[in-house]
């Protein structure tokens, strides 16, 4: 069998997947009726597809079906949400943008640097800024982490935020605010967006 | 059965879980047999066989529903099966008792200086036997096998479901065969 072409076993295993030419049939025939060794080869060959064919099939245990079934993951929840956020986008933007849009501003309300409204004639003292007497403030003051005297006059808003407004016989021609609370903040940042954006378009008009 | 099987498929895939059952009873055997004949445990191949499900009921809808299901998630199972043969090497431990001999493990047979595991072979049962010749053969020709002569899936199924050119397929074949073969015939 040593003697014998290497293509005869490939043949015997073309015929064994049933996929072997005319030809190579012959070939292989021919040979296995001269040959011994080959036809021992052949015949054990048929003999292990016959005894692998022989398994007796083998089926799942009982329950099987039912072990299955409880280890599927529960779906209806995850599917709902999915389904409620494809046909809502519009709200999933705006839930995307508020929550953003708060962290940033509640992230900024804790940043306790004092600052103030650069105005002219206005007294810084460490924290507390003052307006002194006699003299007129045009414009806003806002002050952040710290706390205002107003003595003399200031001609337009006074915004404290996280302080205090202390006057006496003062005069405001605007509004006075205090903010300390987070939501606040965040409702008066809001508030002046929403004036920018206000003031952005009359701008343009104009 | 095809139709059954595409439109249980669509039901699950709109959320009715419970169509999957149908899908199941109706493929159990046949994945646990596949499981069970390239594993050779039985708690092992229901563990196997089960997870398989589970995939295929997560992974439903990358299924591509012009194909044949059963290749599919044929492919699911031999590729879980594969990786917990490469897992568990070495694959059978010296202490471990050889199925069906009654007591006798592999020291018993290194003990012999005759280590061929045809001893062993020669005491079981005709059943046992095939399982364990099975067993014996490399993962790479189970695999190919296991699907052409237990499952009698066609030459071109076991190609997609392996992932693999119809030639590397034969070539297995054609090798698995002789392995089979030459255990066969040391006795």
């Amino acid at each position: 069998m040593s003697t014998c072409p290497k293509y005869i076993i490939e043949y015997m295993h073309e015929y064994l997947d049933g996929d072997i030419s005319r030809e190579h049939e012959q070939v292989l025939k021919q040979h296995l009726k001269t040959c011994t060794a080959c036809q021992e080869h052949m015949h054990q060959l048929s003999d292990t597809v016959a005894f692998i064919k022989s398994a007796s099939p083998v089926t799942a245990p009982p329950h099987f079906e039912e072990e299955v079934m409880k280890r599927l993951p529960k779906p209806k929840n995850r599917i709902g949400v999915q389904k409620w956020l494809r046909r809502h986008p519009f709200l999933v933007a705006a839930a995307m943008f508020i929550l953003f849009m708060s962290a940033t501003l509640f992230g900024s309300f804790h940043d306790d640097k004092f600052s103030v409204t650069k105005q002219p004639n206005l007294i810084v003292e460490g924290q507390t800024v003052i307006v002194p007497k006699g003299e007129v403030v045009k414009g806003d003051i806002v002050v952040k982490n710290g706390d205002i005297v107003v003595e003399g006059e200031v001609d337009g808003n006074v915004i404290v935020i996280n302080g205090e407004y202390m006057a006496s016989t003062a005069v405001v021609t605007g509004q006075i605010q205090e903010i300390d609370q987070v939501f606040e903040w965040v409702w008066y940042e809001v508030k002046q967006m929403a004036k920018d954006f206000v003031a952005l378009f009359e701008n343009e008009e104009e | 059965m095809d139709a059954l099987v595409k439109k249980r498929i669509k039901q699950v895939l709109k959320g009715d879980q419970n169509a999957f059952a149908d899908i199941v009873s109706l493929y159990q055997h046949k994945l646990y047999q596949i499981c069970y004949r390239m594993l050779g445990n039985k708690q092992e191949a229901e563990d196997i066989a089960q997870e398989a499900f589970v995939r295929a009921y997560i992974n439903l809808h990358t299924f591509d529903q012009k194909k044949k299901f059963s290749t599919w998630l044929y492919r699911i199972a031999t590729n879980l099966c594969i990786d917990r043969i490469r897992k568990k090497k070495p694959d059978y431990y010296l202490d471990a008792e050889v199925e069906g001999t009654d007591g006798l493990n592999m020291y018993s047979h290194i003990a012999n200086e005759d280590p061929q595991p045809e001893d062993a072979a020669l005491q079981m049962e005709f059943q046992e036997r095939i399982q364990y010749e099975i067993s014996r053969l490399p993962e790479k020709y189970r695999t190919v096998i296991v699907l052409k002569y237990i499952e009698e899936c066609s030459l071109q199924e076991i190609s997609e479901i392996l992932d693999l050119p119809l030639g590397t397929v034969k070539t297995r074949i054609h090798r698995g065969r002789e392995a089979l073969r030459k255990q066969l015939n040391k006795l």
